[in-house]
């Protein structure tokens, strides 16, 4: 008989060995990749690592405060466009906006990445304050209206190319570090991602993330003792932005292109099913969910333009079947302490 | 008469459109008092206990707690004042250990939670006074149980011992018999009559023996209105009560 469902972080030591784990395994990519003559693989396991930080961070509202967000794409290109436009503005030499507000461009994402973190911050605090406001499908509705108005922002910017795009026309430095070499920009980026990985998995043991998934039980009961439960989720709701533009300014520096695309409302919903497909209730079943997701994706696309099509079945087979996600599976090979 | 009453309603009004569930309530309940509030279904009393909590707002009229109006304030502003209440049909955090569930409660009282590292399962500032909580209703044993697993008397156990856990001015308990079986109702009764005294409560209540036998005074609502208020003996005796709600 299956032992009753316990909150999962209440075993912290084996969440912690799963981290572990999940970033020593990626962390293997690079020699294996070389190894086997295949490097283009880096620029894949690329794409894990920073979808996996988007993943995580947009898990710490959908899977432990219970807000189904589809504007994170939004946060992860306002993330991306701050990197590159700052960077546009250092190789034009023009400043960016005007009088006191004048900020000069810089290419340094130890200053860029910074500052699309306090973006992410600023804007998913203040469309969470407005978007928290409702809740169920209405919270849906408002922030894939948020996602669509960003999208559309950008897509009118003439001058950081609309929506083609923009190619960051300089070389990034990254604290000495050029981004264009895949090897070690992918360890900083995992580096990142593991560090990211450690403080939600404390967050969420925290007496923060008690307040944020009790709330997501039942908020009337956590108001009901006396905790003013809308600010915690929208504090959970800024750091999840903050997160997300963080693996956004990353994946700039990584592509040295930006787009819209980036962040039209489906990638918003190709985040939450890398969430669902990990699994909600750990921290680290995003990570798994985003590299399941991608992998899928890639070889997928080998065979056919139309990967979707496959794809999309095996994410309804492992809904309708199993219902278990990809975590369930991993405790069920032997990961359950 | 220096010191004001604990709770003091004076004049509450509220209507759900052309209901009137609360119409004209006046009651004072002093400190330290087990306050019985009866009536018959529909009679309004949970709305009554909401707009004293603060889920609800009335139209008119005000509530003192110590005697500051306490109309307008938030639900978890009135909590952290010391209001607490314990739901008719349990609230729980179902997910959450049964220990977690009262850690929250905890926690809140503690001042604010943007502590962001400490596991909070293990932070004795937490757990220790949550396991005081639950030692009072007898729920220690179940401390690991996650909330859904346990028993419907069990949960109104955990619903009392959360409220404790906010060392309450006041406690507001809604019905904590409902559903009980016979020895349940009475291990209920006896929880009940251990925190007399200690606290002032609020307590609505269909079991009629228990609501006779715990509490000093009894209030009786009918359609939103106080028909009476007054001792055990008064109200048995009171001919509108009877005529109202005792069916006699």
């Amino acid at each position: 008989m299956d032992e009753p469902v316990r909150p999962r972080t209440a075993c912290p030591s084996r969440d912690g060995l799963v981290i572990a784990a999940i970033v020593a395994a990626f962390a293997c990519l690079p020699p294996v990749a070389n190894a086997i003559d295949q490097p283009f693989l880096i620029r894949v396991g690329q794409r894990v690592v920073i979808f996996a930080l988007a993943a995580s961070a947009l898990n710490l509202t959908l899977g432990f405060g219970g807000m189904i967000s589809l504007m994170h794409a939004a946060f992860f290109g306002l993330g991306a466009y701050v990197v590159a436009i700052l960077s546009f503005h250092e190789v034009n030499g023009d400043s960016l906006g005007t009088g006191p507000l004048a900020l000069v461009g810089t290419s340094h994402l130890a200053l860029s990445l910074p500052l699309a973190v306090a973006a992410g911050a600023a804007v998913s605090a203040l469309l969470g304050a407005a978007a928290l406001r409702t809740t169920g499908v209405y919270f849906i509705m408002i922030t894939l209206a948020f996602n669509q108005m960003l999208f559309y922002y950008f897509v009118a910017q003439q001058t950081y190319g609309g929506e083609d795009g923009l190619q960051i026309p300089g070389a990034l430095d990254l604290a000495g570090l050029d981004p264009a070499r895949r090897t070690p920009y992918f360890y900083v980026c995992l580096a990142i991602f593991a560090v990211a990985l450690v403080g939600l998995q404390r967050v969420v043991g925290s007496r923060f993330g008690m307040v944020l998934r009790g709330a997501k039980q039942n908020e009337r009961r956590v108001i009901t003792v006396g905790v003013p439960a809308f600010r915690y989720k929208l504090a959970a709701f800024a750091i999840s932005g903050a997160l997300t533009a963080l693996a956004g300014g990353l994946m700039a520096g990584a592509e040295q292109f930006v787009s819209p695309a980036e962040m039209s409302w489906s990638r918003s919903g190709e985040l939450v099913v890398m969430c669902v497909l990990g699994g909600l209730d750990t921290v680290w079943g995003p990570a798994l969910g985003a590299a399941a997701f991608l992998i899928l994706e890639f070889g997928l696309s080998n065979y056919t333009t139309h990967w979707q099509l496959p794809f999309g079945l095996i994410v309804i087979a492992v809904a309708a079947f199993s219902r278990e996600d990809v975590a369930a599976w991993a405790r069920r090979a032997g990961w359950r302490a | 008469m220096n010191d004001p009453p604990l709770l003091s309603i004076t004049g509450l009004h509220k209507r759900f459109g052309g209901l009137v569930v609360t119409r004209d309530v006046n009651l004072d309940i002093p400190r330290g008092e087990t306050h019985g509030l009866i009536g018959p279904n529909g009679a309004g009393k949970t709305t009554l206990l909401s707009q004293l909590q603060g889920d609800l707002a009335p139209n008119a009229g005000t509530i003192r707690l110590a005697g500051r109006d306490i109309v307008g304030l938030s639900p978890d502003k009135r909590a952290r004042m010391g209001i607490a209440r314990s739901f008719q049909i349990a609230a729980l955090l179902p997910e959450f250990t049964v220990l977690q569930n009262v850690g929250i409660a905890v926690q809140a009282r503690l001042g604010h939670s943007f502590r962001f590292w400490r596991l909070a399962t293990r932070d004795p500032a937490l757990t220790g006074p949550a396991r005081e909580a639950l030692a009072e209703v007898g729920l220690e044993s179940e401390a690991a149980t996650p909330a859904a697993f346990l028993s419907h008397g069990a949960k109104r156990q955990l619903e009392i011992a959360i409220a404790l856990a906010m060392k309450p001015a006041l406690l507001l308990l809604d019905e904590p018999m409902a559903g009980l079986g016979k020895q349940e109702a009475v291990a209920m009764t006896r929880l009940i009559a251990r925190l007399k005294g200690a606290y002032t409560i609020l307590l609505v209540e269909h079991d009629m023996e228990a609501v006779f036998s715990l509490c000093d005074r009894i209030s009786v609502l009918v359609a939103g209105a106080l028909v009476a208020t007054g001792s055990p003996s008064e109200i048995r005796d009171d001919a509108r009560v009877r005529a109202a709600y005792l069916g006699h």
